[in-house]
Parts: structure tokens; sequence; C-alpha cells
């Protein structure tokens, strides 16, 4: 058989990855994100070097002192340094956006991809459960999941990871959907890839761009919503610090110590919005639609 | 239309099965005897016992799943253990409280993002468009519970202009009914005013650039009335069929907002009952309250096809 | 001078919106939680009880140093065998619906008690045989054995009589719609929303009764009630928390009324139940118990965690109780012992225990400067906080190894202790067991006399305190804070709103 020969011309265009960055950095507000959450990510690994205090270390001579020299921050009910603990709270917070995500994305992603490309019924099955999964309030899922489990930092990267997981699942499916009649996936198929391999090989890459944006915007959704198992009792257990716990136990003080509040409060907000600005960025920056 | 109509009616049916099984199965999961969590403090093996068999939570489980899908099939969803009252009793009273936040709620996210939507269009990359834009993400990056405490110290305890905590049915008195729900719709409100603010910029940005402003330009009519009509149909779409997703949304309860203004609505019900292992009413009142979503969901895509003529082939 | 926001101007439009009359007084009380089902026979929670105080008038009721007074009944006899009780009842009182109580009455209330399916007053009344009626104002009690603590459980939900006709009407829905013989009658009740009373006019004390309506509001979070409070959306809360007593303190426009509680806060150590229990680090050795206690100052956590505003103690019954032991006094913390005790024990630090703790945020910071405290004498307490339902099951099935569990309380000090420490008691979930201390319970139940039963306490008190599955650490504070406007109030130990004989100024 004549096999069509194209010749290879090496154009000098630079991959969508490379295209996406330079998208990216012209972006002043999502480079500000990006450059706001590296730094969060820095403090997290750094925490112990960047600190002056442990931050389980009780004090019952300094209890909820306000800002000073000594505790940049002030210090809590138990009179531990606040700035310590919301350093070392970015861990369990950073940590629980990134697990939680990636937990919905490893589940997500193939089942969506499955249900997708796998024909009518494992696609009804699919997105009729998932359907299911999005119908009930998302909190009450993580409660109950959380509860099951037993309240931990790890249960409730679980617990949220496995409710955000129907979101990619119907992402995915959705992208799939639209991209498979594309020409290269057709040509794929035509040369006889199994479906496993064109799933991976070939769909995979080019519905990339639209996972990335939705982890970075739910990886925002994650956090606050550890917060809110930490505001529940059902996350971080004591006394290891997490901004949720930190602003659930900060409540009962706001009118003689607001400095507790105030310190983990804005963690949550910088963190977040900076990955909601990232993810805006992201999107406008992928979007194959624009320049 | 009415083919993709009926097929979306039945899909209601297998979701809804999974609904049920799901929200029993995670009931059944939960950690902790009812009975027990039932008794508290009074703890008598006896009488633990007779609850027990009264609530036929010693029958196994395929037993209790099906007792309880039959009374939901011929209208009872059963009775709450810790209050003595039937489910739906309770959805009545609850429902029409969760409804008027759902709606204040979308009120203040219309009112709010479509304004700082148009604003930020026009004000494009100016200091006022950034400024808007953060005051818009901020609604999403601040957790619900926290803004709540927030303007609950700001406007009860120090400002003293609203009540702290609790709800008055608008029939009973109107003007305190408002008092007691608006910040609590506010804090609802937020994160779809954002979602809102994105959607109508960018429609505005798209109309302001588009031909048939230009057109019209030319012709002579007010720029600024066709730019925002044209804008505003465009955004139309997205509007309609968002926010038809974020009443069924918060129809199902905002639970954690609920818990600090104290607003008996479904969202406190809901936890509550979670965490007192009151199994029918959770299981009821998430029935319902997912099949509203299901329905909403429904009737967001209809009108998604309805708007945008071009889907209708 | 007050600001009259529109707060103010909202809540007083509400009060005249509420009222027919003029000048109609309501008193808005905000609660810690919703009330379960108002049915004495069934309900099981205290914030439910202090519904009921307004509602549902008991037998008898208590004063301030915990004496019986009458209420419904007059007084009391008991025969000399201890097994028959002869109760006079108060003659002329009217149920809310107009019927009159008479001995009848009573007994049908207390037999529902006794027999109803369900109900949780059952092994209150256990002692009880049968109820007779001697005439129209007299009910014979006769008892299987005699059990002093008897009286003081008709001063609680026991003793609550309610109308035979609504009783036979509604069944087991009686809560949907009480009636009873309290200073108020039940209007309406919206969950988790509100709970109205009005005044009932045929009260037997209707004199004394200065408010017209009470409205029960559950808020949960307590800032947002003490915030409630201080808006004037509420006129009266409970528990208000000890971190919050200087800010109410300093407020001219509020008052507050304080007790100790007749409850405890304790420490429950698994002796012997399930394996954690067994092959734990409690179960072998009383010293590793007595290490624990030793390392705790419990005066330090009293001043960390709640400014100081709780009584420390080491006893089922409070320092102010007549029954505490002064022969047992508080101690002190004391490193070296505690150090000392664990390694004549045999163990090696650190002596890892698994600690559940209930899930709020005065329980976690206890634990957390608990688990600071012990950790210099070498053990390592890891916290688990569980929410209560799923700590009930824990308990009872011995997953944990300490539990730090707090006890309402009774105002008979029977109630403190005989489900704890007797063998196989239903609360008795560290699963101590002495034959000893078994007698020594039985025996204080049949006599009445204090002298007698405190000797009898003491005897276990020296083995419970040495070897015992609860290390008792302070008495709660009752914290009552309310409006300047409402005159009259007093607090009593067990924590209960008495509405009778409060003012409300305009």
């Amino acid at each position: 058989m004549a096999v069509l020969s194209v010749p290879r011309v090496e154009l000098a265009e630079e991959s969508p990855g490379a295209r996406a960055w330079r998208r990216l950095l012209k972006r002043k507000s999502a480079v500000l994100g990006l450059v706001v959450i590296v730094l969060f990510v820095l403090m997290a690994i750094f925490a112990p070097l960047i600190t002056l205090y442990d931050p389980a270390q009780q004090s019952w001579t300094s209890i909820r002192k306000p800002p000073s020299f000594a505790h940049w921050f002030g210090t809590d009910e138990s009179g531990r340094d606040l700035f310590s603990r919301v350093i070392f709270g970015t861990r369990a917070s950073l940590l629980a956006g990134a697990v939680s995500i990636t937990i919905a994305l490893s589940l997500g992603v193939p089942i969506g991809l499955l249900a997708g490309y796998g024909g009518r019924w494992i696609d009804a099955l699919v997105s009729r459960i998932t359907d299911a999964m999005l119908a009930i309030p998302f909190l009450i899922l993580a409660i109950a999941l959380a509860a099951f489990l037993g309240p931990s930092l790890r249960n409730a990267m679980i617990a949220i990871g496995l409710t955000a997981t129907p979101v990619f699942v119907r992402l995915t499916r959705g992208q799939v959907m639209a991209v498979k009649v594309e020409d290269y996936v057709e040509a794929a198929r035509a040369v006889g890839n199994p479906p496993a391999r064109i799933a991976f090989k070939h769909i995979l890459p080019n519905i990339l761009p639209a996972l990335i944006v939705q982890a970075t915007i739910s990886i925002a959704t994650a956090i606050i919503a550890e917060a809110s198992l930490s505001f529940l009792g059902l996350g971080q257990q004591p006394p290891a610090p997490s901004w949720g716990s930190m602003l659930n136990t900060a409540q009962r003080f706001l009118t003689n110590a607001p400095w507790m509040a105030i310190w983990p409060g804005l963690a949550i907000f910088l963190v977040v919005l900076s990955f909601n600005i990232l993810g805006d960025g992201l999107r406008d920056a992928l979007d194959p639609r624009e320049r | 239309m009415l083919l993709f109509l009926g097929k979306r009616l039945l899909q209601l049916i297998p979701t809804l099965f999974f609904v049920s099984v799901i929200i029993f199965g995670l009931q059944q999961l939960l950690p902790g005897d009812p009975a027990l969590a039932m008794a508290g403090e009074e703890r008598d093996p006896a009488v633990l016992e007779q609850i027990r068999q009264q609530y036929r939570l010693d029958q196994p489980i395929y037993a209790q799943y099906l007792h309880w899908v039959g009374g939901v099939l011929s209208g009872d969803l059963g009775e709450s253990m810790r209050l003595k009252e039937p489910v739906l009793t309770l959805i009545a009273q609850k429902f029409p409280v969760t409804l008027q936040l759902a709606l204040m709620a979308i009120v203040i996210s219309l009112t709010i993002g479509v304004t700082a939507g148009i604003i930020s269009a026009v004000k494009r990359d100016t200091p006022i468009d950034y400024a808007v834009n953060i005051v818009a993400l901020w609604g999403i990056s601040t957790p619900n519970f926290w803004l709540g405490i927030m303007l609950i110290f700001l406007f009860s305890v120090h400002l003293g202009w609203l009540p702290a905590s609790g709800y008055v049915g608008p029939f009973e008195d109107f003007w305190l009914s408002l008092q007691t729900t608006i910040l609590p719709a506010f804090v609802l409100g937020n994160s779809f005013a954002a979602v809102l603010m994105r959607h109508t910029r960018s429609a505005m940005l798209q109309a302001m650039n588009s031909d048939y402003v230009r057109t019209a330009r030319a012709k002579g009519l007010a720029e600024r009335v066709v730019v925002l009509k044209h804008a505003l149909r465009n955004a139309l779409t997205p509007v309609v069929t968002l926010g038809a997703l974020e009443l069924g949304t918060l129809l199902s309860g905002a639970v954690l907002t609920e818990q600090v203004f104290s607003i008996p609505g479904f969202g406190k019900l809901i936890v509550d009952s979670v965490f007192n292992r009151d199994y029918q009413v959770v299981q009821g009142v998430t029935l319902v309250t997912a099949t509203t979503y299901i329905v909403l969901n429904l009737l967001a895509d209809i009108a998604y096809v309805l708007i945008n003529p071009r889907l209708r082939s | 001078m007050r600001k009259l926001g529109l707060a103010g101007v909202a809540a007083a439009t509400l009060v005249l919106w509420g009222s027919a009359a003029m000048a109609q007084t309501t008193l808005r009380i905000g609660l810690a939680e919703d009330p379960d089902v108002l049915d004495p026979t069934l309900a099981r929670t205290y914030v439910g009880r202090i519904v009921f105080a307004s509602l549902c008038d008991k037998l008898f009721d208590i004063d301030d140093k915990l004496n019986i007074i009458p209420q419904l009944a007059l007084s009391h006899e008991t025969s000399e065998d201890g097994k028959t009780v002869t109760i006079k009842l108060r003659p002329g009182v009217k149920f809310h619906d107009g019927e009159v109580m008479g001995a009848d009455a009573v007994k049908a209330s207390l037999e529902r008690h006794m027999t109803m399916q369900g109900s949780f007053r059952k092994p209150e009344l256990a002692a009880v045989d049968k109820i007779e009626v001697a005439d129209a104002t007299t009910v014979r009690l006769v008892l299987k054995n005699p059990f002093s603590p008897l009286i003081a459980q008709l001063a609680d939900r026991a003793g609550m009589i309610l109308s035979p006709k609504a009783t036979q009407e509604a069944g087991d829905k009686f809560g949907l719609k009480p009636v009873c013989a309290g200073p108020f009658k039940f209007v309406e009740r919206v969950q988790q929303d509100r709970i109205v009373l009005d005044k009932f006019t045929d009260y037997w004390n209707a004199a004394n009764v200065h408010i017209d309506r009470i409205v029960f509001r559950p808020v949960v979070e307590s800032t947002v009630r003490l915030a409630s409070l201080k808006s004037g959306s509420l006129d009266l809360i409970e528990r208000a928390l000890a971190t919050d007593l200087k800010e109410i303190r300093a407020d001219p426009k509020l008052k507050l009324a304080t007790q100790i509680e007749i409850g405890y806060q304790g420490l429950t150590l698994n002796l012997a139940n399930g394996d954690a229990g067994r092959n734990g680090p409690f179960g072998k050795d009383p010293r590793v118990r007595q290490a624990l206690e030793a390392a705790i100052d419990r005066k330090a956590l009293s001043d960390v965690v709640f400014n100081g505003e709780v009584l420390p103690g080491n006893q089922w019954v409070s320092p102010k109780s007549p029954y505490f032991q002064q022969k047992f006094p508080v101690p002190g913390r004391d490193i070296v012992k505690a150090k000392k005790l664990l390694a004549d024990a045999g163990m090696t630090a650190p002596v890892v225990v698994d600690f559940m703790v209930p899930n709020n945020p005065e329980s976690r910071q206890a634990a957390e400067v608990l688990q600071a405290m012990a950790a210099e004498a070498g053990f390592d307490l890891k916290i688990r906080v569980t929410e209560f339902a799923t700590s009930l099951k824990e308990a009872e099935e011995g997953r944990f190894q300490a539990f730090f569990l707090a006890w309402s309380g009774r105002v008979d000090p029977d109630g403190n202790s005989y489900i704890f420490h007797r063998c196989k008691a239903p609360q008795n979930n560290g699963l101590y067991c002495d034959k000893d201390v078994d007698q020594w319970l039985d025996d204080s139940r049949k006599v009445s006399k204090l002298e007698e039963r405190k000797a009898i306490y003491e005897k276990i008190a020296d083995k419970f305190l040495k070897e015992g599955s609860i290390i008792y650490l302070y008495h709660r504070l009752v914290i009552i804070a309310h409006s300047a406007k409402l005159e009259g109030y007093t607090q009593l130990p067990d924590g209960l709103v008495r509405v009778v004989g409060v003012k409300l100024k305009p």
C-alpha cells in the first residue's frame, strides 16, 4: 500500500505548553496568583526554618497576647505562637487541596474517559451515578464520609477527594464527547489502536487544558472544604494547626483577641484567591479561541 | 424537543434510585448507634432494645431499605426518631425558610454580580476593574461560616443594626423577616455574584467589540443602550442556566451558614440529624432536595435549549 | 446609653405585634441546643429540662442548697423499713386543659413513666413496685426495696405530672402538644426555631408569675448566642462561655447569674473494656492512673481554659456539696511523684494513650492542655476529636483509653455514682468492678440520713479515688447571662431556668 509520506517540515512553532505559558505570563493577575501560591508552598516546606516557636508549644503565661515583637501575630488561647501556627497550618491546607484533588483526578478522569469512550451502557451507568452524587449536597457527603472514616486530616482529604470526583468525571466525559469526533481520533481508530490507548494517548492530552483549569479552581474549593470540615471538628486533629480549626477556636475570642481570627482567615483568603485568579488566568491562556 | 424531555425524565428514575442508595448507604456507614445517640445520657439496655425494635434498627439492611423505599413510594417519608414528627411535616416547615433565603440570595447575586460585571467591563483594565474583580473573587475565596461570623460582629454587635440570629417569617413580620435574612442571604449569594460578574463581564466585552454594535454606532443609536441590550442578551444564557443550578444548590440548604445564623432551614436540619443519627430525617430530606436539584437541572437544560435556538437541532 | 438601633425598634415591634393586650411581657430565652421531644417520659436532653421547668411542674423541686422543697406535692414520708413512701399532694392544682390534678392523675403519670414503651424514666423508677391511691390527695408508693434517692428522682422528670386526658388521647404523640401543670402552657413549636409558651392563668402559684409569654430559641453557636443577647434579640441565654465572663461583666446592660454545677468534668479511663482496655496502660496497675492524676494541675487547667472560673474537684460531688469528703482534698500537681509512680508500675515513657475528646472548643482546648501536662510525666495522650454519637458507641465498646467526659449531674449523689461505679452498670464504660464498692453502693440506697450515707460514700471514695475508672477534674460553672431589665432571677446549681418570680422591665 502506498503510504502517504508527508515531508517533516520544521516549523518555528512553539509547543502548546510553551505557548500557554507565554500567554499566562502576559496576565499580571494570574502571575501574581502564581507567585503567591509559590510563596505559600515555600513557607510550608521551610516552616521550621522561618519560625521561632514550636506550633504546639503552650505557654500559660502568655495567653491571648496581642501581636508584639516577640510574637509577630500574637498568641492563641493556650499561649501558642500564632505566626508559627499559621505557617505550619499552611501544610495542612495546601496538602488538603493538593491531595484531595489528586484523588479526584485519579478517580474522576479514568472514569470519565470510560464513560465517554466506553459505550452507551457504561456511559449511562456512570452518568446516573455521577448525577446522583452531584445532587446530594457536597458538605453532607463530606461530613458523612469523614465521620465514617474517622476524624483526621488524611480522612478529610479522602472525603473531599471522593466528593470532588463527580465534577471531574462529568468534565472529562464532556470533553471526551466533544473531542472524540475530531479527525485525529478518527485517524487513530482507523489505524487500529485499542480504545484504551486512544483514550490515554490521544484524547487525554487534548483535554488536559480544561482539566488543569478545573483542577486549579477545585483546589481552591477543596481548601475551603477542609476549613469547613475542621470547623466542624472533622479534620486535622489538635494540637496540629489547621486554619479551619484555628478559625473555629478564634470565634469565641473575637472581641478580646481578634488577631486569633485575622491571620488564619487572611491566609485562607489569600491562598484561595490566588488559586482562583490562577485558574482564571489559565482558562484564558489555554483557551484555543483566543490568539 | 419532546423526545429530549422524555429521555431526561426517564433518566430521573435511575438517578433517584442511586441517590436513595447512596444516602441510605452513607447513613449505615456512619459509626454509632442511633438508639444510643437518641438515649444520650439516659442509657438503659432495656429501653435501647425497645427503641431499636420500634424503628426496625435490628433488621437487616436490605429490609430497612425496602421498607423505607416502600414508604416513600406511598408518600410516607418516615418519622424523626428524635422529635417524633413526620419527616414530611418537618420538610413543610423548613422549605419556606430555605426558599426565602435562596430567592433572596439569587436576587442579591444578580444585583451585585451583573452590576459589577458591567462596571468591570466598561472600566476594563483600570484600577476599578481590578478592584471589582478582587471584591468579586473575595466572595468565593472566603469560607461562608467565616464571613457570616464577621458580618454578625459588624452589623449586630458593633453597629446594632441587625439581629444576630434567628429567623422570622415574612408573613409574621415582614420588616423583621428581612432583617433576619439579609445577612445570611448575602453570605450565600456572594459566591454566585462572583460567577455572574465574570459572565456578565465577558458578555459585555463581547458585545462592546461586536460588529452589531459597530453597525449600531454607525447608525447613530445610543451606544450604551445598544451595548447593554446586546450584552445582557448574551449573558442571559449562562445566567439563566447557572441560576437554575444555583437555585438547586441553595434549596439543598446552606449547612454552615444556617448553623452560624441559627436559621431553621434544610441545611441545619440535615446536619443536626446526621450528628444525631436520625436516619429517617436525613434520608427523607436529602431525597427531596436531591429531586429538586435534579429537576432544576433539567429545567436549566431545557431553558438553555430554548434560549439558544442554534442548539435546537 | 442604649443605642436604639433598628434591632431595638424591630424587637419592640415584635413584642407589640405578638400581644393582644397592652404591655404583654415576653421573655426570649436562647438555648444552646434544640430540645428533643417535649414529653417528660421520653425526653433525654438537658435543654429539654430547661423548657420543662416552665412547662411541667414536678412533685418536688429543689432550693439552692439542693434541699427538696414542695411543688405539686406538699410533703413526703418514708416508712421505717424504707419500702413505703407516702406523698401528700397540693390540693386545687389544675392542668393546662382545665382538668384537676388528683391522686389518680399522679398515679397515671407515674405509671406511664414506668411502663410506656421507650420511656427513659424506667430506670429512674425501677425501685417502685406499685402505686396506690390512699385518698384524693395522697399517693402511696410501694417499693421493691428501700431506695433513698427516690425523692430526688421525683424532683426531676420522673416526677412530672401530665394531664391523663391528654396522655390518653395523644399516646406517644403527647410531646407534640404537651399538657402539664406548670406556670406556662404550650402554644406552639417550630422545630429548631422556637418553642412558645403562654402564661397559665390557673397556675397554683399564678400570683408570682409576672411574665406573659416565653419564647425559647435554640442558637447553637455560643458567639452568636451572646451577640443576640447583646444586641437585644434575646433576654436570657444559657451556657455562656467562661471566657466571655469578663466581657459580660463589663457590659452594664447585662447581668450574670452563676452557680457551680451539680455535675462534673472527668476523665474516664478504660480499665477492662475490650482490647484497648485489657491491654491498655490503665488496665493492669492502679499506679498508672495515679501517675496520670498526679501529672494534672487542676488549677492551671481552670485558669488557662476557663479564666479560673471552674472549680477544681476530685470527687463525683463538688467541694460545695455536703457530701464532699474533706478527708480527700483536691490534690495539687506533683510531677516527681507522677514519674516515680509510672516507673514503679514498670512503664517506660512515652506511655501512649488513645484520648477521645468531644467535639467542642472548650473540650478541645482542655484536652490540649492535659496533653501538655501529661507529657511531662511521660504520657503521650493522642487526642482524637470525636463527635457525640460516635463517641457514645466507641465508649460502650471500649474503643478508647481515656475519654474526656462530663456528666450533667443529679440532685442526689447516687445519681453521680451508682451508674458509673457499679459493676456492669450502663454508664460504667471503663468496666470498673469491685464487689465491696457494689455492696456499699447498695447499702447507701437503703439509708436516708445524710451522715449515714456520707459515711458509706467515704468508704467508696477511699477505694475509687485511688483505683477507679474516673479521674474527676473540675466542676463547671453554670453561666446564665441576661438583660439587666430582668429582675429577680436567681440561679440554682442544676442549671435550669426558673421563671416564677422574675420580672421583665419594659
